[in-house]
């Protein structure tokens, strides 16, 4: 689904992503993890063309990200944290997003009614909870039905009854075939979601496989001491 | 085109339904209704209403429209990630801002002239440059805040830096000319006077509407100047032209900008 290969990227004196290499299977869910600044949102950003990079390349499908944006069609993207515009509704928001895309597909409402949030829609944004907020900004990732998703910290922010509707929607779509790339602090979460994990220190991927194989490979059996062990090897190394 | 458009559609409709807006407009609307009780005539009306736009829309354009930009930073990175042109975007974002400031200020002055019947014949065609260079200026302060807020990255500093160029442009402009030309009393000092003049947009605001008043040498002394050397049309024409320039290269390297940035 997605190849990365050789990116690079400097924020001034920051060499944030360093000849990163790696590879996304399709149909699968993958998880970035990693310590604070590892490079996981930049690399995020570069997926969506939302940062460009030094050198190297990114394929999704069959596309090569540079510059044309046709691709991004497939791709539904749902930021750690978004201010919308506080006088829009929802409603409003899912039509200017409905044009941008072009996008005539049947739409995916399925999260909107498992939130019960048909009638905040109609509200202005300002108006709204900081967590409905947070569900109206997963709706419109999952919206389009894209073949991609894109989540950095998706469940931040939402109260146990909706991070559980949004986890078992993620496992639902991988199970239709599609693919997710997803960042998470809360590793329990990931173990429960992921079937990937690429490990990033320093801009680099200090590991990618399995959750089973990373589990064994470090002798522990959750997924938290598992990235603890990596983190410590990551230091002294 | 129609992502543009479409673009620059939601976000009047947002900024039409604030509050903020709502206070702007009224704002002008109640300095043009009380100058037009407390004067003699239109005239005179219009004359103090001038000065009331050429300080006060600098200023509300250049820090609203900063901190509007810094705060649209998380909205704008998601519409980033939708298939459209950075450069239809960009367009789209600053017409958004652009227009709804632009039309408050349209509504604020025109309405209690309309209302009082005072537009008469020649105050109509000095009105239509008043609300004329309001909106220019605000084309030009809305695009000097994006290129602020895209080229700064922290909000605080990005705000101060607005606030410095509405300083620079709007009170201590004026001074820094006098001061050259005292320096430089010996030499012939109108041509450069005139180029400092087009080089500020709020001279040039101030320039197109006293020319229309033939009180150019009441207001500072680049106007008087202006008024000099290029009365009438030629002068109007002139600065009509600068002011497009001033909305049209800033607006040009904010797109520029825009579409190089990292978010």
């Amino acid at each position: 689904m997605i190849e990365i290969t050789g990116l690079d990227k400097h924020f001034g004196a920051l060499h944030v992503l360093r000849r990163l290499d790696l590879h996304i299977a399709p149909a699968r869910v993958m998880a970035i993890v990693g310590p604070n600044g590892a490079g996981k949102t930049t690399l995020i950003k570069a997926l969506l063309g939302l940062v460009r990079s030094d050198a190297g390349s990114i394929r999704i499908k069959d596309t090569v990200v540079d510059g044309d944006v046709s691709y991004r069609a497939g791709i539904g993207y749902m930021p750690q944290i978004v201010r919308f515009p506080e006088n829009l509704s929802g409603q409003e928001l899912i039509a200017l997003l409905t044009h941008l895309r072009g996008s005539t597909a049947p739409r995916d409402e399925e999260l909107i009614e498992a939130f019960a949030l048909g009638a905040h829609l109609r509200k202005p944004v300002r108006t709204l909870s900081g967590g409905t907020r947070q569900k109206l900004n997963a709706i419109l990732a999952f919206l389009f039905q894209p073949e991609l998703l894109v989540l950095d910290e998706p469940t931040a922010g939402l109260d146990p009854l909706s991070s559980s509707v949004l986890k078992d929607r993620i496992l639902s779509v991988r199970g239709a075939g599609r693919t997710v790339v997803l960042t998470s602090h809360i590793m329990s979460e990931l173990e429960e979601l992921a079937d990937d994990v690429a490990f990033l220190v320093d801009g680099r991927v200090a590991y990618v496989g399995t959750l089973f194989d990373l589990k064994h490979m470090t002798s522990q059996t959750n997924l938290e001491r598992a990235v603890a062990v990596m983190m410590r090897r990551g230091m002294a190394a | 085109m129609t992502t543009t458009l479409k673009v620059t559609g939601y976000g009047v409709r947002n900024l039409v339904r604030s509050r903020w807006l709502l206070v702007y407009t009224l704002f002008f609307f109640a300095a043009a209704e009380g100058l037009l009780r407390f004067s003699a005539d239109g005239t005179k009306a219009l004359l103090s209403l001038t000065s009331v736009v050429l300080f006060v829309v600098p200023l509300v354009t250049i820090v609203f429209g900063t901190v509007y930009v810094y705060g649209a930073r998380e909205f704008t990175e998601l519409l980033l990630a939708q298939p459209v042109r950075r450069s239809q975007l960009f367009t789209g974002l600053y017409l958004g801002l652009a227009v709804p400031l632009a039309m408050a200020l349209g509504a604020g002055i025109a309405i209690p002239f309309a209302m009082n019947g005072a537009a008469r014949a020649a105050d109509a065609g000095t009105l239509a440059v008043l609300v004329f260079a309001g909106a220019a200026l605000t084309a030009v302060f809305t695009a000097l805040a994006f290129l602020i807020a895209l080229r700064v990255e922290d909000r605080l500093h990005g705000v101060g830096v607005a606030i410095g160029v509405w300083l620079l442009f709007a009170l201590f402009y004026d001074g820094l000319v006098l001061l050259l030309v005292a320096l430089f009393a010996d030499h012939p000092m109108e041509k450069p006077v005139l180029a400092m003049v087009l080089a500020n947009p709020v001279d040039l605001a101030r320039v197109l509407l006293l020319l229309r008043f033939d009180l150019a040498a009441l207001m500072g002394y680049t106007g008087a100047v202006f008024q000099r050397l290029l009365g009438g049309w030629t002068g109007s024409i002139l600065a009509g032209a600068a002011l497009a320039l001033w909305v049209a290269i800033p607006v040009a390297i904010g797109q520029r900008v825009f579409r190089r940035k990292d978010f």
